[in-house]
C-alpha cells in the first residue's frame, strides 16, 4: 500500500476547496490515517469474505402520493428558486471548447 | 420538584397524580437552562416558547387521561434529526440556516406521546467525533468540570441529562455517539439493535452503523424512551420487522481479557472491575472470552466510516438547500459551498472516504474492511453461544481536557476503541455508570458497557438494573 496521497487530487474529486495551509496539514494526516487503519492488512479472511449481509429493499411503485405535496416544503429550502424550479448555474454550454472546469 | 433525583416513572406518577402539571415541569427545566447552559453550551437552541405550548397540550391530555408513557416529559433532541419547520444544522455551517422539511420517524412518535421539545442539543459537525469539539458552535463542556470535554457525538444531550437541563435525551451512536458521552457525563446510553429504530430523518453519517438511540438518568428511564421509539418502519429501508421481544433472564457475562488489558487506565480498570465483582455478588458468572478479531475493529471503522461519510456528504452541494457560495460556474458552486461550510474533521473524513474508495485503493481499503467486519461480527455471533453479554469499559479514559486531543485525529479516534466493534456487528450495547475516578481534584464519571445479541435490549436493561441496584 501507498503513502504518496495526492490530496489536492482528492480534494477536486471529491469538490473541496481547500487552501493551501490546510493542503499541507492534510499531506501529513492523511498518510497518517491511512497507516493506521492498514493493521487491517494482517487479518486472516478465511472464514468471513465480503459478502452483502443486508439487501436494498425498495418499495413497490404503487400509490404516489398527491402531485405537488411536498414540492413547496421542499423548494423552500434551495438557496435559489424561480417558480416552482430550484435554479443552478448553467450545466451544458453551447460552446465545448470553453467548457472544461465545468462538469 | 428535585429534578436530579428525578425519572420518568416518576414523572409520569407526579404528572398523573396532578402533584405538579407538564408546564410546572417544563419550566423548571426551562430555568435550569437559563441557569447552567451559559457555562455548559449544551444546546445550540432552546425551544422556550413552543415548549411550554406542548406542555400545555400535555396537561390536557393528563387531565382527559389520555397520558401516554412519554406524555409531559421534557426531552433534548440532537442536533441532527429533523423536526419539521425548525433548524437542524447537525452543528454544521453548511445547514446553519436549514429549516427541517419533514418530520423524523422518532419526532413523529415522540409528538404522538405528547412529549415536550424543550431543544436541540449539541453535536459534533455530522456526528463526527468523540468529545463534541467538532461542533461549528462551541464545544459542550462537562458538568463535572466545565475544562473537560462532554463526549461526543452525542455531547449535548448527554451533558443536558446529566446537569439536569433535560430529563431525557435523544441521540445518534454511530461508533459510540451516545454511550460515550453518557459514560463521560455519568448518565445511561443505548445503543440499539441496528434497525430497532428508524433512521428515516436522521441525518446520515455512516449509514450501516447510524442509529438513534436514548440518553436518561437511569436504566429505566432509557428503557421508557427506546420503547417509545423502537419499531418497524417502510420509511427506512434498513429497518428491522416487529418481532417478539427475547426475554431472558442473563446468567452469563463474557469479558474479552486480551482486548480489555491493554490501554485502558488504571482507575478505570478498577471501576470495571468493581462493578464484575458486584454483579458476581448478584448471581452472575463472569467468564473470560476470546473475541480475536475486535483489536482491527479501530482499523475497519476508521475506513468504512469515511467512506461512507464521503458518499453521504455529497448531497451537500450548496444547490438544494443549505449554505450556498455564488461562484461562476457551477463547478464553483459545489467546491467553495463544500469549501466554506464543512469543518476540518468532516474535511478529512470526506477526503479519507474519497481516497478508501477510489479505483485502484477501494480492494485493499474499502472491501477488505468490509470483509473483516464480517468477522468481527462472527466474533460477536460465537461469544453469544456461550455467553448472555459481553462487557467492556465504555471508555479507556475518562473526559480528557478541551483542547487535549483535537489537534491529533488518531488520539481523538483512539478514545472509541470500545465502542466501534459494536456498531460494526450491529448489536446492541448500553453504557451504565461505573462510579467515578480523580482527576485534578475532580471526580470524573466513566461507564459499564454491556453488549448484547442482536434484539438483545431487554436482556442489558436487565443486567444495567442489577448495576443500578448493587452500587
Amino acid at each position: 500500500m501507498t503513502h504518496k496521497v495526492d490530496v489536492r487530487a482528492l480534494a477536486s474529486l471529491a469538490r473541496l476547496d481547500v487552501s493551501d495551509e490546510e493542503l499541507a496539514r492534510l499531506e501529513k494526516e492523511i498518510p497518517a490515517i491511512l497507516e493506521f487503519v492498514e493493521a487491517i492488512k494482517n487479518a486472516s479472511l478465511k472464514v468471513a469474505e465480503d459478502k452483502p449481509t443486508l439487501m436494498n429493499v425498495m418499495r413497490d411503485d404503487i400509490n404516489p402520493h398527491e402531485g405537488g405535496l411536498y414540492s413547496e416544503d421542499l423548494l423552500s429550502a434551495a438557496p435559489m428558486r424561480r417558480g416552482n424550479s430550484v435554479v443552478v448555474k448553467q450545466v451544458l454550454h453551447k460552446d465545448k471548447g470553453k467548457k472544461t472546469k465545468d462538469r | 420538584m428535585e429534578l436530579s433525583a428525578l425519572t420518568v416513572m416518576e414523572a409520569r406518577r407526579a404528572l398523573d397524580a396532578k402533584k405538579f402539571s407538564a408546564r410546572e415541569l417544563t419550566e423548571a427545566y426551562l430555568k435550569e437552562i437559563a441557569l447552567r447552559d451559559p457555562d455548559i453550551h449544551a444546546y445550540l437552541e432552546v425551544w422556550a416558547e413552543t415548549a411550554l405550548a406542548e406542555a400545555q397540550e400535555a396537561d390536557e391530555r393528563i387531565r382527559e387521561g389520555n397520558a401516554l408513557s412519554l406524555t409531559g416529559i421534557p426531552v433534548a433532541i440532537k442536533d441532527n434529526i429533523l423536526i419539521k419547520g425548525r433548524h437542524a444544522s447537525a452543528a454544521s455551517k453548511i445547514l446553519e440556516s436549514y429549516v427541517a422539511s419533514y418530520d423524523a420517524t422518532v419526532t413523529t412518535k415522540l409528538k404522538n406521546e405528547g412529549a415536550v421539545f424543550l431543544g436541540r442539543a449539541n453535536m459534533d459537525e455530522f456526528a463526527l467525533g468523540s468529545s463534541t469539539e467538532n461542533s461549528a458552535y462551541g464545544v459542550t463542556k462537562n458538568p463535572y468540570d466545565t475544562s473537560r470535554v462532554a463526549g461526543g457525538t452525542s455531547g449535548g444531550p448527554a451533558a443536558a441529562v446529566a446537569a439536569n437541563m433535560a430529563l431525557v435525551g435523544l441521540g445518534s451512536d454511530t461508533g459510540g455517539s451516545i454511550r460515550q458521552p453518557a459514560a463521560l457525563c455519568g448518565v445511561v446510553g443505548l445503543k440499539p439493535t441496528y434497525g430497532a429504530v428508524s433512521r428515516f430523518g436522521l441525518m446520515a453519517a455512516a449509514s450501516s452503523l447510524d442509529q438513534i438511540g436514548p440518553i436518561g438518568k437511569t436504566v429505566g428511564d432509557v428503557e421508557a424512551v427506546f420503547n417509545a421509539i423502537r419499531g418497524h418502519d417502510t420509511n427506512d429501508s434498513t429497518s428491522l420487522p416487529d418481532t417478539a421481544v427475547y426475554v431472558k433472564k442473563p446468567k452469563v457475562i463474557g469479558v474479552p481479557r486480551a482486548f480489555v488489558s491493554s490501554g485502558v487506565e488504571k482507575d478505570v480498570s478498577l471501576r470495571f472491575e468493581s462493578v464484575l465483582n458486584n454483579l458476581r455478588k448478584a448471581g452472575y458468572e463472569i467468564r473470560d472470552i476470546e473475541l480475536p478479531n475486535l483489536t482491527y475493529s479501530l482499523a475497519v471503522y476508521y475506513i468504512i466510516n469515511p467512506a461512507e461519510v464521503s458518499t453521504n456528504l455529497a448531497r451537500f452541494d450548496g444547490i438544494r438547500y443549505g449554505l450556498s457560495e455564488p461562484a461562476e460556474t457551477i463547478g464553483d458552486v459545489y467546491t467553495k459551498t463544500r469549501g466554506r461550510g464543512f469543518g476540518p474533521e468532516a474535511r478529512r473524513r470526506i477526503l479519507v472516504g474519497t481516497f478508501v474508495l477510489s479505483s485502484g485503493y477501494a480492494d485493499a481499503y474499502y472491501r477488505k474492511a468490509r470483509a473483516v467486519r464480517s468477522l468481527v461480527r462472527e466474533d460477536f455471533k460465537k461469544a453469544f453461544e456461550s455467553v448472555d453479554a459481553v462487557a467492556t469499559p465504555t471508555s479507556p479514559i475518562p473526559a480528557f481536557k478541551i483542547g487535549e486531543k483535537s489537534d491529533d485525529p488518531l488520539a481523538m479516534y483512539a478514545a472509541d476503541i470500545f465502542t466501534v466493534p459494536v456498531n460494526l456487528a450491529g448489536v446492541p450495547a448500553i453504557s451504565v455508570p461505573a462510579g467515578t475516578v480523580t482527576r485534578d481534584g475532580k471526580e470524573l464519571p466513566v461507564g459499564f458497557q454491556a453488549i448484547g445479541s442482536h434484539g438483545g435490549e431487554e436482556m442489558l436493561f436487565t443486567i444495567g438494573k442489577d448495576i443500578e441496584q448493587t452500587r
